[in-house]
């Protein structure tokens, strides 16, 4: 009894262990940042994270309004609205359910709206499939939402709580969406360090939405017609909100580090192997599990190949992963999405990656594009060879197509 | 039952015995640039009115956000948010919860805050039906949805809606050489649809500027009764309907009297008619014939008499052959429908 009641009693204060899925991993976070209002709808994968927020609310250990909707345009349309009336909110969708809510997507930045997503990735019907595909949250890169990848279940609790963090800093007040592969990681388990409330309430404050709430004692109006008047004041606004975002990123990463005792290193992507590495393939999500075993397999042959995975996709740390990537022969970027009819035939992430290395100063190792993974299919250790094989060809100079498409069926 | 459903409570709204009871106060004041004649403006003028100076306003896109905020001169005094053009129902709902779970948490001060999230017949009876019909369902969210239905997409062009009448004249609907009606569709029963689809739903209403006073009570009810509910205002509009700006009244006046727009409120599921339609109901005054109030319209101008026809039969199968007069269609017998050749 007396044992209990000191457990009761330092219940705040004491860290957890628990084998718990990516989705679940989130839940908990939002229980953790005491999340206000969830708005939920059902789409494979991303739902499994509003089952235990259901369950959380309705075992009582989370008070929040949890509010299910009748598509997802209203589901991210009642947390918009609940955020500028002073609400902590978390929603999420999944492929096409992403896609249904895009007109919400479209206006939540420019009223710097902080809501937190979290997107089960998932290919876009049709035809048909549940796995996934990044195009999904890749929609809303140019609109001012901040995107994130995580790839295992601790990294999504803890991008989270850094996520609320980021999100509902007055210098952003930007939306961020966490990009969790489905399947690979909405519904595989892993341990998870659960960390104490009061290292949470240190770490995170209040929200508090200052001279824009919504109330009566403010009465304020929001989102008027703004035209050739005013829009572009407004967007420069927001882009000067996305600027200053690296480096509220950093600082809650070193405050995360100093409070909860892990760190990510550099924040914006993990580099695997690097430092001697003679070439190095990049990518975003789960796919880094394959590509790290891969890796450990080619250095036993001798081959010094790294990884470099892109953790923000948005903010995009152009010049500090340019500086890194030039110290490699070639690069290879593997994307587990689409982009029809872009430069070179490639997917988003080489895009990118190129136009990163563009401007900089120095040599800009080739960079060869790899399409792979698509509608959820595996990215596996032959298919990551292969892609290597092509990436030291590149360094070697010789010629290829730019994007290739691994582990298609002939 | 009651132990599941936690409603908040309202603000006190008793309604205003007479007109020289209103306030003067304004809520909604000058700065915004609706046409001349424009009942749509007085019905915000007199919503904010009622609600008074406690309250949160949602507005979905339509000609109450675009000629009603341009930057700089807002015309609200109250607290006031753009929403999309199908979201007044989310939007309700996400403000009402917010207030909620706040003041709940002890995060936002203890007080009964209104929440009123409008949107016009395009945003809430095409694009945002379902957002409504979704908050309708919520016993336990305090807002109110106010649809101010001009039976067209009046700031985008006057495109027809699905609360166009029957033959109108829009940009969508334009007669032609060899088509002359169109639009074939009848005007959907929205306040009817709202109050029978949605059991829990407290409070249902239509109103019309022409009868202010009733209208803003009607309003006061909606607030003070607790959980979601719905008010629907057939608003004239000299843009749309194509007449002179100073007849926007009569024009209103004249919907009511002909049985075109029948006024009534669902209250806990109790219907009573109201104003003039009561009287027309209990057949203490006769329905106007439906032409005097159509042929005061352009959008009407190219009916044939087959069309006043047409028209004037299905106001009357409203008023005689429904199971629920002016409310409900439903019918103990099939009824040819037979509109003339367009």
């Amino acid at each position: 009894m007396a044992v209990a009641t000191v457990i009761e009693e330092q219940k705040d204060k004491l860290d957890k262990t628990a084998l718990i899925t990516g989705s679940e991993a989130i839940a908990v976070a939002c229980q953790l940042a005491d999340v206000d209002v969830i708005t939920a709808y059902p789409i494979r994968p991303y739902d499994t994270v509003m089952q235990y927020v259901c369950k959380l609310v309705a075992n009582g250990e989370m008070d929040c309004e949890y509010i299910v909707a009748e598509g997802e345009h209203s589901q991210f349309e009642i947390v918009k609205h609940a955020s500028a009336c002073g609400a902590r909110v978390f929603c999420g969708s999944s492929g096409v359910g992403w896609m249904y809510a895009m007109e919400a997507l479209t206006v939540t930045p420019a009223l710097r709206i902080p809501m937190i997503a979290m997107v089960g990735n998932r290919a876009l019907d049709d035809p048909g499939a549940f796995g996934v595909e990044h195009n999904d949250a890749l929609a809303v890169r140019d609109l001012g939402w901040q995107l994130v990848w995580v790839d295992n279940a601790q990294e999504a609790l803890d991008t989270a709580l850094i996520a609320y963090r980021v999100a509902e800093d007055r210098r952003i007040f930007l939306p961020l969406a966490i990009s969790c592969d489905g399947a690979f990681l909405t519904h595989s388990q892993a341990l998870v360090k659960i960390p104490s409330q009061e290292k949470v309430n240190e770490f995170l404050p209040q929200y508090n939405r200052g001279d824009l709430l919504l109330h009566p004692d403010n009465p304020i109006t929001v989102a008027p017609q703004g035209n050739e008047d005013w829009v572009m004041e407004i967007r420069r606004q927001n882009y000067a909100a996305m600027e200053r975002s690296p480096g509220v990123i950093r600082e809650a990463y070193a405050d995360f580090e100093r409070i909860f005792g892990r760190s990510y290193g550099n924040p914006f992507f993990e580099e695997y192997m690097t430092d001697d590495a003679d070439i190095v393939l990049m990518g975003m999500g789960t796919l880094s599990i394959s590509v790290k075993v891969a890796i450990r397999e080619m250095r036993k042959q001798g081959k010094r190949v790294g990884f470099v995975r892109m953790r923000w996709f948005r903010p995009f740390a152009a010049e500090e992963l340019s500086k890194s990537l030039q110290r490699f022969a070639a690069v290879g970027v593997i994307d587990r999405d689409y982009s029809f009819g872009s430069p070179y035939a490639g997917g988003v992430l080489a895009g990118e990656v190129r136009h990163a290395l563009y401007p900089g100063p120095g040599k800009k190792p080739p960079v060869v594009g790899f399409i792979c993974g698509l509608g959820g299919r595996e990215v596996t250790v032959p298919d990551v060879q292969k892609m290597a094989e092509a990436v030291y060809n590149a360094a070697d100079g010789k010629k290829q197509p730019l994007t290739q498409w691994i582990g298609l069926r002939e | 039952m009651a132990t599941y459903v936690q409603i908040d409570p309202t603000q006190k709204l008793d309604p205003f015995k007479a007109v020289k009871k209103i306030p003067l106060e304004e809520y909604f004041t000058s700065g915004h640039r609706t046409c001349q004649g424009c009942e749509s403006a007085l019905v915000m003028k007199m919503m904010a009115k009622a609600a008074g100076p406690r309250t949160i306003v949602l507005g979905s896109t339509g000609c109450m956000y675009v000629a009603n905020t341009t930057y700089y001169s807002t015309s609200w005094v109250l607290p006031w948010m753009h929403t999309q053009l199908g979201s007044s129902g989310s939007a309700a709902l996400g403000a009402s919860a917010a207030l909620k779970v706040l003041m709940r948490k002890g995060k936002m001060k203890q007080e009964p805050i209104n929440v009123i999230a409008f949107c016009g017949d395009g945003g809430g009876a095409d694009m945002g039906v379902g957002a409504i019909s979704a908050t309708l369902t919520h016993p336990d969210y305090n807002c109110l949805i106010l649809m101010y239905d001009n039976e067209s997409y009046a700031n985008t062009d006057i495109q027809l809606s699905g609360s166009t009448p029957w033959g109108a004249n829009t940009t969508f609907s334009t007669p032609g050489k060899v088509k002359r009606i169109m639009h074939r569709r009848w005007k959907k029963n929205m306040a009817g649809m709202m109050a029978a689809g949605h059991p829990t739903c407290r409070y249902v209403a239509t109103v019309c500027m022409s009868y202010g006073l009733a209208a803003m009570n009607s309003m006061r009810k909606a607030l003070a009764i607790g959980g979601p509910t719905f008010i629907h205002s057939l608003d004239p509009c000299p843009k749309g309907w194509d007449y002179d700006p100073y007849i926007s009244h009569e024009l209103g006046e004249l919907a009511v009297n002909t049985g075109i727009w029948p006024l009534y409120e669902v209250e806990d599921g109790v219907l009573k008619l109201t104003g003039r339609t009561q009287q027309i109901a209990a057949k203490k005054i006769q329905r106007q014939p439906v032409r005097d109030y159509l042929l005061r319209q352009g959008r009407f101008a190219h009916f044939t008499n087959d069309d006043i026809d047409y028209f004037q039969s299905k106001i009357d199968e409203m008023w005689e052959k429904w199971l629920v007069p002016g409310v409900i269609p439903f019918r103990t017998d099939v009824e040819a429908d037979a509109p003339p050749s367009s």
